[in-house]
């Protein structure tokens, strides 16, 4: 039985249309127009216990109002969300205590008050009792480097610091679910390194399930082994990430430098570009290895220099984004 | 239970730290008193035809308004939950296995009674300081500081329902201003903060007797300065027991069905 049921959810926004300047703003104060956008039409998908999915997809695509839908936030117009065989906006009160989330854009963390004070609250909401909060507490200190920054304000925290508050805050009340919207969000490498690893070891450590959606594909690659691509409010793919590769991802570009001469035509040979001494060569390693590939050109010139450049996760993204048209 | 104390009391602590922010609110609302009453000391001195109020009454009528402004001006929005709604924020309260509007209404009066704490004593010692006639009388039965005591246990929660709802409805508007602030206003004028009910046209004081808001300042105060029977104190009571009933189911009618078609602004 899958933890997480997601079964054929839909969810359409009513937005005004407002027209320009000052006359179009009268017009529509007296007869306002409205749009519907469907931010999610029909979206099926289950997840087990444990999981770290990926839940990536353009701007716009549907990803956040799934993750409000999911807590509890929002109710589907249609469908049906269990999870854990709780229905997230029926049994909202006993659902919420399972689950924690950090919205990378959006903060839980009171603004002019030291974090410590906010865990406490946090405490007394989940009604934690103290040693158990103690220890949690001391678990998150030490994994997420907290100690200095405890004390400080939060608004005189950095952002990088800040993030890591936010989600020891989604973490107090040891929830067995954890959506992350956007959590590395404007972080800088260093942090979003550190985040990535924090997510893997409670992962393991704690068999949390993580549902997480990013722009950062580096997050995806480093985190999931499962992604679901969505895009216009519908899913495309749903399935691992070296799936998805061999699928997609079958093109490298080998750039070498060179004072010979050379004229080789094959038909693995996608795209051929010569600019001073480099030859810039799009291969198709379906139908030929590299390794082949670059003894047959040492085998004709010599090579000064040779740089191949490695898959890249952000292409085959675009790639399928154009593929889908979204 | 216990979360929505804890609630009021980190609204406390925010506000106890904001030390300017309560000095140069004792300074203000001593500098109002004082002006407030120069001006009735004034026309006091002017008119001789009868009045509603002897002149010690609108003065300590006036101090005690002064002194717990912070706590029952009606003109009042928080900040923070207007920004939650706003932003978004408010995605993370309704995570919280915990009921919104109380949540609310224990940051609202946490908040507000953070700031009286700061700034009632010292505008109250000053004000009995002052020379006569502009000095605060403190000479008060024992049994009516219990009743005013009271009454102001009453007005403190009906003030918190009234803005709560204020909060409510934003919920449905996205927005503060509008329908909130055209609120806002009649409930401040209503409530005799502006100029003391007794003061109003007949038909404005029949008004205000049926409505909330003069029950959250004028009442209090004037049962303090003992501008008022005790047949109406004993109504009065009754009358915001009823009011914040009303309230009350109002807002939590208006909060349940605000989160069925709840939208959570930006991203």
């Amino acid at each position: 039985m899958s933890f997480i049921m997601v079964k054929h959810i839909r969810k359409t926004f009513k937005v005004p249309i407002k027209t320009e300047g000052i006359i179009g703003s009268l017009k529509s104060f007296f007869n306002r127009k409205y749009r519907y956008i469907k931010a999610i039409d029909d979206i099926s998908f289950s997840i087990k216990k444990g999981e770290i999915v990926g839940y990536i997809g353009p701007n716009g695509a549907g990803k956040s109002t799934t993750i409000k839908i999911l807590s509890g936030i929002l109710n589907p117009d249609s469908g049906s969300v269990k999870i854990n065989n709780l229905i997230p906006n029926v049994d909202r009160k006993k659902y919420v205590k399972n689950i924690g989330a950090v919205f990378g854009q959006k903060s839980q963390l009171w603004w002019d008050i030291p974090a410590i004070d906010s865990f406490n609250l946090l405490k007394d909401i989940y009604k934690i009792d103290d040693n158990e909060y103690k220890k949690t507490l001391n678990e998150l200190i030490d994994l997420l480097n907290l100690k200095d920054i405890l004390n400080i304000p939060v608004r005189l925290l950095s952002l990088g610091n800040r993030m890591k508050c936010e989600i020891a805050a989604s973490l107090i009340h040891k929830p067995q679910v954890l959506f992350l919207d956007e959590p590395t969000i404007g972080l800088d490498a260093v942090s979003k390194k550190m985040v990535r690893d924090f997510i893997k070891k409670i992962n393991r450590q704690n068999n949390v399930t993580v549902i997480l959606t990013t722009h950062d594909m580096k997050d995806i690659e480093s985190l999931c082994k499962r992604i679901i691509l969505i895009g216009k409010g519908k899913i495309l793919y749903d399935g691992s990430i070296s799936k998805l590769k061999k699928k997609y991802d079958y093109l490298r570009k080998i750039t070498i430098e060179t004072k010979d001469k050379i004229d080789i035509k094959r038909n693995y040979i996608v795209k051929e570009k010569k600019f001073d001494n480099k030859i810039e060569f799009t291969i198709d390693i379906r139908q030929i290895e590299i390794n082949e590939f670059i003894k047959l050109l040492s085998s004709k010139i010599s090579i000064i220099d040779i740089d191949i450049e490695s898959s890249n996760i952000d292409d085959l993204i675009i790639k399928l984004y154009e593929e889908f048209e979204i | 239970m216990k979360s929505y104390i804890s609630y009021f009391k980190l609204k406390f602590i925010t506000g106890l730290s904001y030390r300017a922010q309560a000095i140069a609110g004792i300074m203000t609302q001593f500098f109002f008193g004082f002006v407030y009453i120069s001006v009735y000391v004034a026309f006091y001195e002017s008119n001789h035809s009868s009045l509603p109020m002897e002149l010690d009454e609108i003065v300590g009528y006036l101090w005690m308004s002064q002194s717990l402004f912070s706590l029952i001006y009606l003109w009042y929005k928080d900040s923070e939950i207007i920004n939650m709604i706003k932003t978004g924020n408010i995605a993370y309260e309704l995570l919280r296995p915990q009921n919104l509007y109380f949540m609310w209404c224990s940051k609202i009066l946490g908040e507000r009674l953070s700031r009286v704490t700061l700034r009632f004593l010292p505008v109250i010692i000053i004000a009995v300081l002052l020379p006569k006639p502009y000095n605060l009388d403190i000479s008060i039965t024992a049994f009516r500081l219990l009743l005013f005591i009271v009454s102001m246990i009453f007005s403190s929660i009906l003030m918190t329902v009234l803005v709560c709802l204020y909060h409510v409805i934003c919920l449905f508007t996205l927005d503060e201003r509008g329908v909130v602030n055209i609120f806002m206003v009649i409930a401040d004028i209503l409530s005799g903060l502006v100029i003391p009910v007794p003061f109003f046209p007949k038909f404005m004081q029949n008004i205000s007797n049926i409505l909330p808001f003069r029950y959250i300042s004028d009442f209090p105060f004037r049962l303090y300065v003992g501008n008022i029977d005790f047949n109406e104190i004993f109504i009065s009571l009754g009358m915001q027991i009823i009011w914040i009933l009303i309230l009350f189911i109002l807002g939590k009618t208006l909060t349940n069905k605000a989160l069925k078609r709840v939208v959570v602004q930006g991203g």
